[in-house]
């Protein structure tokens, strides 16, 4: 499993701006960032380098921030890459709840999912799947 | 067990009897010893000699507050000085402050209507009392004090403050009973835990009575588990008298108030009409024996009502309700009456939703919009959107069904809701055409 900065957001002006200002200050550089959207308020998903470091920073700048586990898994850059996983995931009756995915480089892209079961990710490496270590992801601080 | 067993069992005729009598001697002794009920009842158009029945009492004005400051400091007293005992006053933190006096005879009475409390936690002059209420002009401390010498208990008056020693005397000198604020209760047990006791068993402590200050009904569980104690709820006010006026027995269903010394009603905060037992509104106190500062119609500002049925522990005495609130405190959402301690004893409820909250009513049209903002707790798991809404949902209706209002919920960030050192501000009515 790995760790994602789980930030929460009013809906109001400047609060995304603010909380990405936070992090910043601290030096920390963000790869990926995901929003979930509600009527009044959002969920902002976070992949960064010291994702420890940056809740404490985002806690001082008065956010309510937090690490969530969730999984990775490296797939191939190709059609088909996230199909295949989620079938494995849906063949051992392990619910999604929610996901997003990006693209590393030309050769593999990297799924993230919040399953309702950690314990997939070992027999996921057995399959043939590769999850993610955090070290690949961002420094383990 | 009763302290006075005559007394708190009379049958309710009887003691309707007596309550006219005494109240009939009391309003009397008002008009003709205190210029102020003179001129109030002129004003009024009534004299002492209309009070033929209890209901007639209706048409008597009433006493607030402010009349009590205004009187300062000696313009309620029914006595000459010479048969003064004692002087109490009320802090005046909100203004001037306000002086009650005492006689001989209503100090004793004051300790009496204390005492009745003693035994509803299963006091007698067996037991040994700790007095950890503030000794001084403050009523708790003395209050309590004269309580447990008229039953005749071993008093420790140690007041308040000095946590660990109060703790130690508790368990060195076998106290039985403790009196103090609620708030103060839990901070002597949580501090015994600390120091490596379990009070529930190493302390022989089994009754608290506890008053001078609101207390949810969860912080109450906290008490009675922590100390392993049955809790007294004490009700009282400086300017009535002090702790005692009611009190709670081990029925644990409501206050007895003692009726013998005191007649209640409760009223409409708005029309000042006289409402049946059962409704809630404002509770008003007249005093039936009180020599020195004889109160007609005293206007509490306390929110409760009265609870006529017959009491378990066989006690005669009508009971009121926990106080909801203050008067001043009431809000009036689509013409329902709705307290902030209604909404905060919801949010204790839900541990997910931290303390702080605030409430923004607003209007659009006929209709009054409340929106209430909660933050949750740090280690809150609010990843999941899902279970925010479902939170949200869940607290919305407790809300409606405690309150009969629909609330909206807002889940906020933790800078949203003003932090303020002393008094909060929970409240942002932002209704057009009902600012004060």
């Amino acid at each position: 499993m790995i760790s994602q900065l789980t930030v929460f957001l009013e809906n109001e002006k400047g609060r995304l701006a603010s909380a990405c200002r936070a992090i910043a200050d601290s030096g920390i550089n963000m790869s990926a960032l995901f929003l979930a959207d509600t009527a009044d308020f959002g969920v902002a998903r976070i992949f960064c380098d010291t994702p420890e470091a940056a809740v404490e920073a985002l806690r001082d700048a008065g956010y309510r921030a937090t690490l969530t586990p969730v999984l990775g898994v490296r797939v191939p850059n190709r059609p088909g890459g996230l199909a295949d996983l989620l079938e494995f995931f849906n063949e051992h009756d392990v619910n999604i709840e929610y996901g997003y995915c990006f693209s590393v480089n030309q050769e593999y892209a990297i799924d993230v999912l919040k399953v309702s079961d950690h314990s997939i990710e070992d027999a996921l490496e057995d399959a043939g799947f590769t999850p993610v270590a955090p070290e690949e992801i961002y420094h383990v601080d | 067990m009763y302290f006075q067993p005559d007394i708190e069992t009379m049958p309710a005729e009887q003691l309707r009897q007596l309550q006219l009598e005494r109240m009939q001697w009391s309003v009397q002794h008002a008009y003709d010893n205190v210029e102020f009920y003179r001129s109030s009842f002129k004003e009024a158009g009534v004299e002492p000699g209309d009070l033929k029945s209890l209901d007639d009492l209706a048409s008597f004005p009433f006493v607030v507050k402010q009349d009590m400051r205004d009187a300062y400091p000696f313009g309620l007293f029914a006595v000459p000085q010479k048969d003064v005992a004692r002087i109490h006053a009320s802090s005046g933190t909100t203004g001037q402050a306000t002086v009650v006096g005492h006689t001989a005879s209503d100090l004793k009475n004051w300790g009496d209507c204390f005492a009745r409390g003693i035994y509803m936690v299963g006091g007698s002059a067996e037991s040994t009392i700790q007095v950890s209420y503030g000794y001084g002009l403050f009523t708790g401390g003395l209050g309590a004090h004269a309580g447990g010498e008229a039953v005749g208990c071993s008093v420790i008056p140690t007041s308040s403050g000095n946590t660990k020693r109060q703790i130690q005397m508790m368990k060195d000198l076998g106290t039985d009973i403790l009196a103090c604020t609620p708030s103060y209760a839990l901070l002597i047990a949580d501090t015994a835990i600390e120091m490596g006791f379990d009070p529930a068993k190493d302390f022989k402590v089994s009754g608290v009575i506890l008053g001078a200050e609101p207390a949810s009904e969860s912080m109450r569980q906290d008490i009675r588990e922590k100390l392993g104690v049955q809790y007294c709820d004490v009700y009282g006010l400086s300017e009535v008298m002090g702790p005692g006026v009611a009190m709670e027995c081990a029925a644990a269903n409501g206050l007895h108030v003692a009726e013998d010394q005191f007649f209640a009603e409760i009223v409409d905060p708005d029309t000042l009409k006289p409402l049946p037992d059962g409704e809630w509104g404002e509770l008003v106190f007249t005093t039936l024996t009180r020599e020195c500062c004889p109160l007609v119609r005293y206007r509490t500002r306390d929110v409760t009502r009265i609870i006529a049925e017959e009491c378990s522990c066989g006690r005669t005495h009508r009971k009121i309700d926990r106080i909801v609130g203050r008067t001043d405190d009431m809000l009036i959402i689509r013409g329902v009456n709705v307290f902030p301690s209604q909404i905060e004893q919801v949010i204790v409820g839900f541990p997910e939703i931290a303390a702080q909250y605030q409430i923004i009513l607003t209007n659009k049209g006929p209709l009054d919009r409340v929106e209430l903002q909660v933050e949750t707790v740090p280690d809150y798991p609010f990843d999941e959107i899902r279970k925010l809404e479902e939170l949200k949902a869940r607290l919305a209706g407790e809300l409606k069904s405690n309150l009969q209002i629909a609330v909206d919920i807002k889940i906020v960030e933790p800078k949203t809701i003003e932090r303020s050192e002393g008094k909060a501000k929970r409240i942002v009515d932002l209704r057009e055409g009902t600012q004060a």
